[in-house]
């Protein structure tokens, strides 16, 4: 499946090179709404990126431009090193994957799959051995006769992977490719994706707004809100290091203690007060299968929650109606200030000494 | 009545204890009963009595009736024009309609009526309005009283609507993204048209383009008065019809009546087999 072509090369290319993406100072209007402003992107060659956001965050704006099914007002975007600003999707070399499948209901699964190299008139013998290896790839080599409404969604959506990488895309675009499907099939394809990518390899970009999906999956997130883009980086610097409240709160949950943002797992539970701990009262422990949410109020009338296990309630002895201490494990660099149910406390900005207890 | 003791036969509640897969239940048996009913009294029954008065003097009288050269002439150009109108319906009809769906434009609404006009204008009305406008007094010097040309201009005109709104709501609910889907892998504008959106309207423009034939076949008030009823040249079938009635040649007239309906059915049933095959092959 890995491409033997190499596309013109740039010396310049800032994405690395070959099949990379690279958008600048894209603007895009519709009417009033500003759905892109000045977005400034660029997407490594051979990864498996995702565009995180919430609704209405101009993340779908972003992926349908970079396929030429929208236009930006103003900007640019590169191609594996080509400008394809102006170029209509049939040339752009990109496989998009549609939130609802975007099947050709007429056509069976085999045939579907078939219809990118069929209108570029491939052999036959070609076009049957590659949709083959295609079928085989996304497990459907079973159903190639079936027409996609006798598919299952997940099935169905398969398929259209299998059909956009028919053509060898340079990159691959996914719109939310998974949205349609229940929780059950979505976590399921999630894997499959991620295996097949490791087996594909080609530059793969997805649109989610399931924060869980996008930690699991790429290898790199970009989280856009607002028509702009509030961060870029690993899992795992987003997850530790978000660069705003924003990106911190949409990312994994958070919870408010002494006037700052924290996770609610970065939370230590004393017995006694110490220095930079916050007094609260705790009025409701929570069993969610193996975690134990523990929901307290804090004299300022905030309502911290700290995330537990079992053993950790069991060994300090947490009842409801108990008074702990709750101290952060971690800095705490954003105050709570702004968003909603705020407790516009002081911001309790530990020092950057080490906690002395860290949670088993 | 012996199809609806048929039926009636077929959903009686069967003796043993529970109901069979594929058994009616009572309600249904009642709908269905009151449908077979209903289509027998106003479609079987005469069509049973006409198809039954075109054989009263046998084969040879029925095949007498329909070699007769003025019958035949006019069921010739007849079956012709309405085979020709429904041609030109299926092209035209579905380039409104796209133009409808697709294209936003200034008076889109007021074309929107227009469209309907055809239906809800009485047909002898029409024809008038043909001739003041295509006659020999009208405004652009064309007339086309008497002429084959002005008979196809009335049943184009009657059955214009037919296409337009069978096509126009297949093309309202088509996804656009599977043509979008299709011109990322390659697909230039007309192969998004040849391969995607053609399969997916086609039944809808076969059965517009049904409709309209069997409209063309039985056409009788817009003709009437542009075809000047020339026989053996502008003479249509209904309109001979209408003649034998009056001339008590009763068996003529249900003669040519059975044969229309011969080829209105045969017609739809190509066009019905046509449809699965194309819907199946894309």
């Amino acid at each position: 499946m890995s491409r033997t072509t190499t596309p013109a090369h740039r010396p310049d290319a800032l994405a690395g090179g070959p099949s990379g993406i690279v958008v600048r100072g894209v603007h895009r209007r519709f009417g009033d709404f500003v759905a892109l402003e000045d977005v400034d992107l660029e997407v490594r060659p051979g990864g498996l990126t995702a565009l995180l956001g919430p609704s209405g965050g101009g993340k779908s704006t972003l992926l349908r431009i970079i396929a030429g099914l929208d236009h930006p007002d103003s900007g640019s975007v590169e191609i594996g090193g080509r400008d394809a600003t102006f170029l209509p999707p049939q040339r752009r070399s990109v496989g998009f994957v549609f939130q609802h499948y975007a099947a050709f209901t007429h056509l069976t699964t085999a045939r579907n799959v078939a219809f990118g190299l069929e209108i570029r008139k491939r052999p036959k013998a070609e076009v049957r051995d590659r949709v083959a290896e295609l079928l085989e790839l996304v497990h459907l080599e079973h159903l190639a006769d079936r027409l996609p409404s006798q598919l299952s969604g997940g099935q169905r959506q398969r398929m259209a992977l299998a059909r956009a990488l028919a053509v060898q895309p340079e990159v691959l675009l996914l719109d939310e490719p998974f949205g349609a499907l229940d929780a059950q099939v979505r976590k399921e394809l999630r894997d499959w994706l991620r295996r097949l990518h490791d087996e594909v390899h080609v530059t793969t970009l997805f649109v989610t707004h399931d924060q869980e999906e996008a930690l699991e999956v790429a290898d790199e997130i970009v989280v856009i809100n607002d028509g702009r883009i509030e961060q870029v980086g690993t899992p795992g610097e987003l997850y530790d290091h978000p660069a705003n409240p924003f990106v911190m709160s949409f990312l994994g949950p958070v919870t408010r203690l002494g006037g700052a943002l924290v996770r609610p797992h970065d939370i230590e539970v004393l017995t006694d007060d110490r220095a930079g701990a916050v007094r609260v009262e705790v009025t409701r422990l929570l069993r969610v299968g193996y975690e134990v949410r523990a929901e307290t109020r804090a004299d300022d009338g905030s309502t911290p929650w700290v995330q537990l296990t079992r053993a950790q309630v069991t060994e300090l002895g947490l009842v409801e109606g108990r008074t702990v201490w709750l101290r952060p494990l971690v800095d705490t660099p954003f105050p709570a200030a702004g968003l909603p149910a705020d407790a516009s406390g002081p911001v309790a900005g530990p020092a950057a000494g080490c906690p002395d207890r860290v949670p088993a | 009545m012996s199809l609806v003791a048929q039926v009636d036969r077929a959903t009686r509640p069967a003796s043993g204890r529970g109901r069979r897969p594929g058994e009616l239940t009572g309600g249904a048996a009642l709908g269905l009963g009151v449908g077979v009913l209903w289509l027998s009294l106003l479609v079987l029954l005469p069509v049973a009595a006409i198809v039954s008065t075109a054989f009263d003097d046998g084969l040879g009288g029925f095949w007498d009736a329909v070699t007769d050269p003025e019958a035949l002439a006019a069921i010739r150009f007849t079956v012709g024009a309405a085979a020709f109108v429904t041609l030109v319906n299926a092209v035209v009809g579905t380039l409104i309609a796209w133009v409808l769906v697709r294209d936003r434009f200034p008076g889109k609404r007021v074309l929107e009526v227009v469209i309907d006009i055809p239906f809800a204008l009485p047909t002898i009305v029409a024809g008038l309005v043909l001739i003041t406008l295509y006659g020999p007094s009208g405004p652009f010097g064309i007339n086309l009283v008497g002429t084959r040309a002005g008979v196809v201009l009335a049943l184009l005109f009657v059955t214009l609507p037919f296409v337009v709104r069978s096509v126009q709501p297949v093309l309202i609910d088509a996804d656009r993204e599977v043509e979008q889907a299709a011109a990322s892998l390659g697909a230039s504008g007309f192969t998004i048209f040849r391969r995607v959106i053609l399969p997916t309207v086609t039944p809808a423009v076969v059965s517009g383009a049904a409709l309209s034939f069997a409209r063309a076949l039985g056409e009788f008030g817009s003709v009437i008065l542009i075809s000047a009823n020339l026989i053996g040249k502008t003479q249509v079938s209904s309109s001979y019809i209408l003649k034998m009635i009056e001339s008590q040649e009763t068996v003529s007239a249900a003669a040519v009546a059975t044969l229309l309906l011969v080829v209105a059915v045969v017609v739809l049933v190509v066009l019905d087999v046509l449809q699965r095959r194309t819907a199946r092959r894309g």
